[in-house]
């Protein structure tokens, strides 16, 4: 599904990103981890063409992501609080990205109504704007606004941060459903080790922008990225 | 304390996104401000000898004293317009140990170090130092005339202050003000209470008692009071940030429906406009200069000038293009990520902005039809104007909005939040206007009247037609800076 080749990204001579080759096949669902500065959102940026890479190119199904706009209709995402449209009530928000991704009204109200619990009625209905909303609220609407149309590749830098506990116990379930049900392509990045070992088939470390780790998710996952994490604590 | 203040000021100049758009305009203005530094030193010093030649037996320091109020009143007008006020970034700051007075008193002081607050003296030094000359009064008594004049000037800088508060926020709290005003000018020219002649005369007081100069300054103490009282007040984050957190106003403009594939769009930037404070200015700043022509048009001194009619024409029919146009795409800023990452084909984005501009444009040719009043060559060149407007300007601004990259806070606070409202954003204008009138300058100078009118209009048609074509190359244009203005939008403050 999708393909990144010879990737690179440097900024002021400085190499933040570089990925000879991933490929990340339809339905997985993929997990970036790091610690801050690995690239994580760079990767995803690179993705969703916002910033040009230095060298290579990503594809979205066969698609060169920075170079046509055809990869648009069948990838969403949620990067940050800049995907929000601050004016605009949540129900405005997603009526706005289903008219994007020709969805009517109707589609939308029957579409919101499996997120009634994820929402704990503070969503929908308030009569709020979204930038009147707290951060974990906002960063709900922003989840969900991300799921309309039923994408095939959706991407979420961070989906967890910001969430109260219960919030993230439903994600999780979401989003191994997603990829299990519906065949969607879900790539996640997470600071939360246990979160993502959890949700992802697979999962990726970076580290300075180089990947250092690729393991197909099993029970010994968790231990093996701990082991990774605490590597320089121990040594010292 | 102000040292550590000024070196953040100083780096936020250099370090910001739009420092080098912002520098070539500021150069212009250094320009402006140095021509117009001239012509008030020039009218300073002449104007006493004006006076005397053109009324021998009156008294040059009384007539001016008696001219004074019509002068702050004009100086409250134009600052009103033009200057901008003193903004700073207080969020980072309430959390450190700095005292709240000592933040507000920086914005304030700042605020004397104006341009604006220098021109008066231009005009009150040289001419008491004629007074002292050749009108024979007592130093002392001009030197408490000029504190004292000039005291005015800087009360008029802070009451602007106060009043442009209000404005922001609620444009409704303007029209006492304005009817107070218009109604003493009115009394004062139907000579029914002459308040300039009062006031004159109270200034001439000041004359002979030249300790009584106390008086304004104490005045100035009180407003600089007053102000202080406001902006401190203000220093929370709820009375900014969360304060205003009303219900939301769900109105839908489901008509925009008839519109296609642009209507989403569409209703997008209708309800951007109604629901933000800045956007939302510029409607009420399209339907008052609607009125503008009723300055021009009536006026015997520009009969001989048509060409100051395109001035009009260009204006009235395109204020909102040149208002909110020239922001354009930096009203997305917010979520321009968003935008560039979701299924929005860029050519429809740009298509329906253009779309809500031309709309604008029409709807304001429309509303100026009863010109028509001072004659059909005026409709006629309006309506020429507004194609104009729409075929040649509005792409023209939409090129000028690909350099845009330049963040707009929709929802900042309210506190001292005047981004982009200062003489700058009429100097990007001046292109939009100058070129039509130089055109029908020529036309109407070498062939006449028609064809000028004629010419504008074809132009205009020329760029409708040709509209699918300028979309494609204004498509390229804006995909190739998409990541330059994505990395600039990221950039908070100013």
């Amino acid at each position: 599904m999708i393909t990144a080749t010879n990737l690179s990204k440097v900024y002021n001579g400085t190499k933040v990103l570089e990925i000879e080759h991933l490929d990340i096949p339809s339905g997985q669902n993929f997990g970036l981890v790091g610690n801050n500065g690995a690239g994580k959102t760079t990767f995803f940026s690179l993705m969703l063409d916002l910033i040009q890479p230095t060298t290579g190119n990503i594809f979205n199904k066969e698609i060169t992501v920075s170079e046509s706009e055809e990869w648009k209709p069948f990838t969403s995402s949620f990067i940050d609080e800049s995907f929000l449209i601050g004016y605009l009530t949540p129900e405005e928000y997603f009526y706005f990205i289903g008219e994007l991704r020709s969805r009517n009204k109707a589609d939308i109200d029957s579409f919101l109504t499996q997120f009634e619990d994820f929402f704990n009625g503070e969503i929908i209905g308030r009569n709020k704007y979204l930038r009147d909303l707290s951060k974990g609220n906002q960063k709900k609407a922003g989840i969900v606004a991300a799921l309309i149309g039923d994408p095939e590749v959706v991407i979420l830098d961070e989906p967890f941060a910001n969430l109260d506990p219960t919030t993230q116990i439903r994600l999780k379930k979401i989003l191994k459903e997603l990829s299990q049900t519906a065949g969607t392509t879900v790539l996640i990045s997470s600071h939360d080790l246990i979160h993502v070992t959890e949700v992802c088939e697979r999962i990726v470390v970076l580290d300075k922008g180089k990947i250092v780790k690729d393991i197909q998710t099993s029970e010994a996952t968790l231990h093996e990225l701990e082991a990774y994490f605490s590597r320089e604590i121990a040594e010292s | 304390m102000f040292k550590h203040f000024l070196w953040l000021e100083w780096k936020s100049f250099f370090r910001s996104a739009s420092f080098g758009k912002s520098l070539g305009l500021k150069i212009l203005m250094i320009f402006l401000a140095l021509y117009f530094s001239g012509m008030f030193l020039l009218f300073g010093i002449a104007l006493f000898p004006l006076i005397k030649e053109l009324s021998p037996e009156a008294d040059p320091m009384q007539v001016v004293n008696r001219f004074a109020l019509v002068y702050f009143t004009f100086e409250l007008i134009f600052r009103f317009m033009l200057q901008t006020l003193p903004v700073m970034d207080i969020k980072p700051l309430m959390h450190l140990p700095i005292s709240k007075i000592k933040v507000v008193n920086f914005v304030l002081i700042k605020s004397l170090f104006s341009f604006y607050n220098l021109l008066p003296l231009f005009l009150f030094i040289p001419f008491g130092i004629l007074c002292i000359i050749q009108g024979g009064y007592g130093t002392l008594n001009i030197l408490g005339w000029i504190i004292g004049m000039y005291a005015i000037a800087l009360c008029v800088n802070y009451f602007n202050f106060i009043i442009k508060k209000r404005f922001t926020e609620n444009l409704k709290a303007l029209i006492p003000i304005v009817i107070v005003g218009l109604t003493f000018a009115l009394l004062d020219y139907m000579k029914i209470f002459q308040i300039s002649v009062y006031f004159g005369k109270i200034l001439n007081i000041l004359v002979e008692r030249p300790y009584l100069a106390l008086i304004p300054i104490v005045l100035l103490v009180i407003l600089y009071k007053w102000n202080q009282n406001n902006l401190y007040g203000k220093f929370y984050l709820d009375a900014g940030i969360k304060g205003k957190s009303k219900t939301a106003n769900t109105r839908d403009f489901v008509w925009t429906k008839k519109f296609g594939s642009i209507a989403p769009f569409l209703q997008q930037d209708l309800k951007l406009i109604w629901r933000n404070k800045r956007p939302k200015t510029t409607i009420y700043l399209s339907v008052i200069f609607l009125a503008y022509g009723l300055i021009f048009y009536p006026n015997e001194a520009y009969q001989g000038m048509p060409a100051f009619f395109v001035f009009v024409g260009i204006f009235v029919t395109g204020i909102f293009m040149i208002n909110f146009g020239q922001f354009i795409p930096s009203w997305d800023a917010s979520y321009y990520p968003m935008i560039m990452a979701q299924n929005i084909p860029m050519r429809q984005y740009l298509a329906s902005k253009m779309g809500l501009i031309t709309f604008s444009v029409i709807v304001l040719a429309v509303l100026s039809t009863p010109y028509v009043y001072f004659g059909w060559n005026i409709l006629l060149l309006n309506i020429a104007c507004a194609l104009y407007n729409m075929g040649v300007n509005i792409p023209l601004l939409m090129y000028a909005g690909s350099f845009n990259k330049k963040r707009i806070d929709l929802d900042k606070s309210p506190f001292m939040n005047y981004q982009g409202t200062g003489a700058s954003q009429w100097l990007v204008g001046l292109p939009l206007m100058l070129i039509p009138i130089f055109f029908f300058w020529i036309i109407n100078k070498f062939i006449n009247y028609e064809v000028g009118v004629g010419f504008l209009a074809v132009l205009g048609i020329i760029g409708l037609i040709l509209r699918p074509a300028i979309l494609n190359f204004l498509v390229i244009r804006y995909r190739k800076r998409k990541y330059i203005m994505i990395e600039g939008y990221k950039q908070k403050g100013d």
